[in-house]
């Protein structure tokens, strides 16, 4: 599936993590920041990547900012992006 | 046990994951008023994926929707109901929505595998509407656990002004209570919103024990010891009822049907209250057995 149009979900609060999405050509990307980069970054790479699967989404470059957000809540954000992204 | 039921913003996941540490019995994760209109997508997946993952610490687990007068309250259902919530809170609820509510559950329920009942439903009664049909209401379904009663909306629709005090939803606790006690179903007050007078909430709780509320709403972490305090029974109730149990049993062994303790005749109400208080005391861990 392709998203067809730029869309973003969460917040900068703490534990929430800032999500936008854009449609690209080269298939799916992540340009990650994060409190947490050293420690988790590649586990919330992984979190997005398996999320942008789960949705069957092959050209989103997803932006995203993390401020220590949880697995549950990485996934509704990128999750209701995406989603925003196809409507 | 619903002597506190902890409202929660559905879309604030800091909020959601500290909710079950707080104390309070129940974790109300809030879809409808706590979260704007250009949010509720986001608040509804956030909110699935807390039940999915989040241990929620024995508190029970009620979600309250958006009102199926728009497209939303269907979404909501659809989405988590599909995860097993315990509750769901349905907000200005009637006759036909829990109706209508009961059967789309049913429906879920039985393509999800889950046992047929096991989410239950809370109606808000918030409208004056409401308040007159409340006995209809908990009928029309056997899902219904509880009645949450919602005062600020229903002054609003009342057209009279809330006051701390509280008299003028007197008739309105009266009316659930009496509803709730004869269908056996919970009766939670509305929510104390002076979210920094303690001795408020204090005796706004005590006001709504006496006539038979069996919990409250919180709308703040800090009101909840107050409303657990109130709403448990007190050591010395526990000492009261361990005594009439003990001169029951003392009773039935000497034959007596009627026996007195302090002076008092103990009949079978009184004795039905002392069980009541010893059961609740149990549920809630102040005694063993």
């Amino acid at each position: 599936m392709k998203i067809t149009k730029p869309a973003k979900a969460g917040t900068m609060e703490s534990n929430d993590i800032y999500i936008m999405v854009y449609p690209n050509e080269k298939g799916n990307e992540i340009q990650l920041d994060s409190i947490v980069l050293k420690q988790f970054g590649k586990q919330i790479e992984k979190v997005i990547m398996d999320t942008l699967k789960e949705l069957e989404v092959e050209n989103a470059l997803v932006v995203a900012k993390d401020r220590g957000a949880l697995d549950y809540t990485i996934r509704a954000r990128v999750e209701t992006a995406i989603k925003r992204a196809m409507k | 046990m619903r002597r506190s039921m902890l409202f929660i913003p559905g879309n604030n996941p800091s909020m959601i994951q500290n909710a079950p540490i707080l104390g309070a019995d129940s974790i109300i994760l809030d879809l409808e008023d706590a979260v704007s209109i250009d949010e509720k997508d986001s608040a509804r997946f956030l909110v699935r994926n807390a039940l999915l993952e989040l241990d929620f610490n024995g508190c029970e687990k009620v979600v309250r929707i958006n009102s199926i007068n728009t497209e939303l309250g269907y979404e909501d259902i659809d989405v988590i109901a599909k995860v097993k919530p315990d509750a769901l809170l349905v907000p200005k609820a009637t006759e036909d929505a829990i109706k209508e509510i009961d059967e789309l559950i049913s429906t879920i329920e039985g393509e999800e595998g889950f046992k047929l009942g096991s989410i239950k439903l809370i109606p808000l009664i918030e409208t004056a509407f409401g308040v007159e049909d409340v006995f209809n209401i908990v009928k029309s379904s056997k899902r219904v656990a509880a009645v949450l009663l919602g005062a600020e909306d229903l002054t609003a629709d009342m057209e009279i002004k809330r006051t701390k005090e509280g008299e003028e939803i007197f008739y309105a606790r009266s009316r659930i209570v009496s509803a709730c006690k004869a269908l056996k179903v919970d009766a939670i007050d509305t929510p104390f919103t002076d979210i920094n007078d303690f001795e408020g909430l204090k005796r706004d709780c005590q006001r709504a024990k006496l006539i038979g509320m069996t919990g409250k709403a919180a709308v703040n972490p800090r009101q909840i010891d107050t409303i657990n305090e109130v709403f448990s029974p007190s050591m010395e109730d526990i000492e009261w009822a361990k005594r009439v149990i003990a001169a029951y049993d003392e009773a039935q062994r000497e034959g007596k049907g009627v026996f007195s303790l302090d002076g008092k005749m103990v009949d079978a109400p009184v004795l039905a209250r002392a069980k009541n208080v010893l059961e609740k005391a149990k549920a809630i861990g102040l005694i063993k057995e």
